[in-house]
């Protein structure tokens, strides 16, 4: 089965008590877990912690095992390195699908940015950004 | 001034006469048109023929809120529909609210006692009275505003909020005395002194009649400090017909009316009655109810009764300062909270675990809930809309179910204390 246009990100309910983040990220140190970008969103009681590392599977599995909430979702990355513009372009085809960006956070690698979105509709927002000559990164591309 | 002084003087030995004949034609009536009060009596073993004293009201059963429940809505009533002028509801435990029923003659004595309770304060003729209780289901709002009616003063439906204009109104309109809940006037002054406004220079106000929820002398004392102003207890629940004694201008204690209501003081636990100035848990009986009779029930308040003579010339009982519950209803805002509400309302919400906690706090002068509650892994999503969905949701029921907002603090799995035997799920940090 060929590889599809997505990476997968690590997520981590994060409660309001003091000094749980730090535990979490305690948690991924000794667990071994290799960071590549994260985000955190926060509300009033609660965040939530977003992430890609190497491999999200083990990092799952650890985290889970240790009695953290934490879920794998795909996100789509889109490399930003030699596409001025790249990131409006993206936008905007998403725009006229009428595909939600639910969020997005980028990261700036040695071969250049990436910015990872987070969209509605995660196999349409595929095709849309392929059909356009958009450049999508696969698993293993980071 | 007294405001029907035959009764409020009446010598106690002749007030416990008219008490004991009341009684008896109290419980015979309910043993001849009401169901519910006749199996209660039968299971219990009690005739009306029993009762051949006022020592005898112990040999009564005793009555519950569960029952008004039990018997939503109108089964407990003793006067046909028809007979039945008005209906007030408070929220219920399990979506079942607690209703009261009210005759004409049950709007009269109750509007009487509040006439006799303000003129005890020195409201009257010539007062403008701000009635910021809740106006509607709530019993606070139309009780006090019949009653300051009654005594012949200028009535200001208030109600609760938009506090900026209350007190706009209050000086526009020379407002000299309020009722409200103590946490509302402490927000208020409060409010008065962001907006510049010295209560003592700018109003008129000179005495509060404050209840609905707990509060200390502490309060008092700051509350008549802070905004020049005589403040007075003021008692009662839906129950027993809504807020119906007030202390008088001595401030020793809330009078209960004898030709009114008869109140027990208990031990909450061997049911033993209990001596004057010592605390237990307060039963009452209120012998002129018409629609919806109240007989010894336990209104769950642990307070005293002082019997000896008030400065003020009054014979009738006084009860002292309501000192905590015999359950755990907690009191919010003026609104009754029950910890089971809080459970009930969450087991039906499924991206939420049964486990929970409840934090008071005060902020200002008004309380905060908040609810603890775990987050199902299964549910727990990266998009912040779903996280975001998952509190308004439970913010939502809460309201709905409690009528009450609430903080929602969603928690691990397994991070809330778990309880064997009895669960302390409330954190109460207000000081009152």
């Amino acid at each position: 089965m060929p590889k599809r246009h997505v990476i997968k990100q690590i997520s981590v309910f994060v409660n309001n008590e003091p000094g749980r983040l730090a535990k979490i990220a305690r948690m991924l140190s000794e667990e071994d877990v290799d960071i590549r970008a994260f985000n955190i969103a926060e509300a009033s009681g609660f965040g939530v912690f977003r992430a890609i590392v190497r491999d999200p599977d083990r990092a799952f599995e650890r985290l889970k095992d240790r009695g953290v909430i934490v879920k794998e979702t795909e996100v789509i990355a889109i490399p930003m390195q030699d596409r001025p513009g790249g990131l409006f372009e993206a936008a905007a085809v998403l725009g006229e699908e009428g595909i939600n960006i639910e969020y997005g956070y980028a990261y700036s690698g040695k071969e250049g940015a990436i910015f990872f979105i987070r969209v509605d509709d995660t196999e349409a927002a595929i095709s849309a950004l392929l059909d356009r000559g958009l450049e999508l990164m696969k698993e293993g591309d980071l | 001034m007294y405001w029907n002084a035959r009764m409020e003087c009446m010598p106690p030995e002749e007030l416990k006469n008219l008490q004991y004949r009341e009684l008896k034609s109290l419980v015979y009536k309910l043993y001849s048109f009401n169901n519910f009060y006749r199996d209660r009596m039968d299971e219990h073993g009690v005739h009306p023929d029993d009762i051949q004293s006022l020592e005898d009201i112990r040999k009564l059963p005793f009555m519950y809120k569960q029952d008004l429940r039990d018997h939503y809505p109108c089964q407990m009533f003793t006067s046909p529909r028809e007979e039945v002028v008005r209906y007030h509801v408070s929220s219920g435990t399990t979506g079942k609210p607690t209703l009261v029923g009210y005759t004409e003659h049950d709007i009269e004595f109750w509007t009487d006692s509040l006439a006799r309770a303000l003129t005890s304060i020195g409201i009257g003729r010539g007062d403008v009275v701000q009635v910021s209780y809740g106006y509607g289901l709530f019993t606070g709002g139309l009780g006090l505003h019949y009653g300051a009616e009654r005594v012949g003063a200028t009535v200001l439906p208030a109600s609760v909020g938009n506090t900026e204009r209350q007190l706009e109104l209050m000086m526009d309109l020379d407002v000299t005395a309020i009722a409200c809940t103590p946490s509302y006037m402490i927000h208020m002054g409060e409010v008065a002194k962001r907006l510049g406004i010295d209560f003592i220079r700018d109003t008129k106000l000179r005495k509060a009649i404050l209840g609905a929820e707990p509060w200390s002398e502490g309060m008092r004392r700051h509350i008549q400090e802070g905004l020049g102003i005589e403040a007075y207890d003021i008692y009662g629940t839906s129950e027993i017909s809504g807020p119906m004694f007030t202390e008088c201008e001595e401030r020793n204690g809330i009078h209960i009316w004898g030709d009114v209501a008869l109140v027990e003081i208990i031990d909450p636990e061997t049911e033993e009655p209990l001596p004057p100035g010592e605390v237990g848990e307060l039963v009452i009986t209120v012998i002129k109810k018409e629609a919806m009779p109240m007989v010894r029930y336990r209104i769950r308040d642990l307070t005293y009764m002082e019997d000896d003579v008030c400065p003020c010339g009054r014979t009738s009982v006084r009860m002292g300062r309501i000192s905590g519950r015999s359950d755990d209803m907690l009191i919010i805002r003026g609104i009754n909270v029950f910890p089971s509400q809080v459970e009930h309302t969450l087991m039906n919400i499924p991206e939420v675990g049964e486990q929970f906690m409840i934090i008071l706090d005060r902020k200002g002068a008004l309380d905060n809930m908040t609810v603890q509650a775990e987050l199902r892994p299964e549910h727990f999503s990266d998009k912040m809309s779903d996280m975001m969905a998952i509190k308004k949701r439970i913010d939502n029921d809460m309201r709905k179910y409690l009528n009450i907002s609430v903080n929602v603090e969603l928690m691990d799995p397994g991070s809330l204390p778990r309880f064997e035997g009895k669960a302390k799920r409330v954190v109460d940090r207000r000081e009152f």
